[in-house]
């Protein structure tokens, strides 16, 4: 049992931080707040549009393929979600990608496949973000731009619910799984 | 809908980028049926009873070979997660990849099929007969496979695992598609035997998705 007794409500505009040591089930909690691992006991409930506007989850793995070259990569994912293949360019553009466009999955640094990641959070806005170390990997300016990103979310009525380490976003709710696990 | 078909284009471009995948499937089909009068003689007569047994034999087991790594790229580097938290349909996922990967595959495996046919003394003008069934037989073979590939998709050396779910999964194709091959040799009605053939990859086409979702949801699990 990683964690128990966990009660949480996330509105629209909000955001929160997990926080908790290694292994405290930060990551296990988003990929069920995803739909990807079934929880133990109790449930997730969505109100709303939210139900079928639907959610950007994050994991720690970066989905880059290693042959395909970024720009590619970038316009699959608008391509997946029914855009127009501008808004891929506009979203390399923003992640600081627009030089790396012809570079294949394996040639780009794990900062830059990080960047790409984000890139299908602004291809097709969905009001909620689950992301799971999102600064992870990423330089100075990549831990500005997401903390840009997740503050314009927020102003736009999105909710963002992340796993950190180190330096949250400001303004965030906190939510330490640590202090769960003592009462288990 | 969309998301489908955009993983069904992006499968196949990645198919064929980086050396082409079916290079290895198609040349150990070409080299089991090449081996073959080295094993059983050329006798003529000798290597056409066994050319059908052989030319199933290599396909299915050809088929199998792009199965390992049907799903487990996806799955390792995060991909899966993606398309299952998108909210997209895995039984899509499931039925774009395969589809895409056996039109990369199963396609040149069917149309070198009557070279190897010819090979084994088989008669050239029954060469078209071969190729459809081996068309055909190929569909059953990667959608059945898609099962296994699925189920052993979180798996270190999944490969074995895959051969022991699927192959007995492929026996009903295997048992058609040679009678296909020997009715055609022999003169006889090829037809029949080729609907059966036909009818088994329809069934693997209509349910396989839905068996490889299920494993594949639980690999994320």
């Amino acid at each position: 049992m990683l964690f128990e007794g966990l009660k949480l409500e996330v509105s629209a505009g909000e955001s929160v931080e997990l926080r908790g040591p290694n292994g405290s089930g930060k990551s296990t909690l988003l990929r069920i707040l995803a739909g990807l691992t079934r929880p133990h006991a109790g449930s997730v409930k969505l109100s709303g549009t939210e139900t079928e506007a639907g959610l950007h989850y994050l994991g720690h793995l970066d989905a880059v393929k290693p042959a395909e070259t970024a720009g590619e990569q970038a316009r699959f994912w608008a391509r997946y979600f029914g855009r127009d293949v501008a808004v891929a360019k506009a979203a390399m553009k923003r992640v600081g990608l627009a030089s790396r466009e012809a570079v294949p999955g394996r040639g780009l640094s794990a900062g830059q496949k990080r960047r790409l990641a984000l890139t299908r959070l602004l291809i097709e806005p969905r009001p909620i973000w689950l992301l799971d170390e999102p600064t992870a990997a990423l330089d100075t300016e990549g831990r500005a731009l997401v903390a840009q990103l997740v503050e314009e979310h927020r102003a736009s009525g999105g909710m963002v619910i992340a796993a950190v380490h180190g330096e949250g976003f400001p303004g965030s709710r906190v939510v330490d799984l640590a202090t769960l696990k003592a009462r288990a | 809908m969309s998301g489908s078909f955009a993983v069904f284009v992006r499968e196949l471009k990645l198919a064929w980028s980086g050396g082409g995948g079916a290079a290895l499937p198609v040349g150990f089909f070409a080299a089991a049926a090449s081996m073959t009068p080295f094993a059983v003689g050329s006798d003529t007569v000798a290597l056409q009873t066994a050319g059908p047994g052989v030319i199933w034999i290599a396909l299915a087991l050809s088929s199998l070979l792009p199965m390992e790594r049907l799903f487990q790229a996806d799955l390792e580097d995060g991909t899966l997660d993606a398309y299952a938290s998108s909210g997209i349909a895995m039984e899509g996922v499931a039925l774009a990849k395969t589809l895409a990967h056996w039109i990369a595959t199963g396609i040149p495996l069917a149309l070198v099929s009557p070279i190897l046919w010819i090979m084994l003394q088989g008669a050239p003008e029954q060469g078209g007969i071969v190729a459809v069934a081996a068309l055909v037989g190929s569909l059953a073979f990667f959608f059945f496979g898609s099962i296994g590939a699925a189920l052993a998709a979180g798996m270190r050396r999944g490969g074995l695992l895959i051969a022991l779910v699927t192959l007995p999964l492929y026996v009903p194709t295997m048992i058609f598609g040679a009678a296909t091959l020997d009715a055609a040799a022999s003169g006889a009605d090829w037809v029949g035997p080729l609907m059966l053939t036909g009818s088994a990859a329809l069934f693997g086409i209509a349910t396989s998705p839905f068996g490889a979702a299920m494993a594949l949801r639980t690999a994320l699990d």
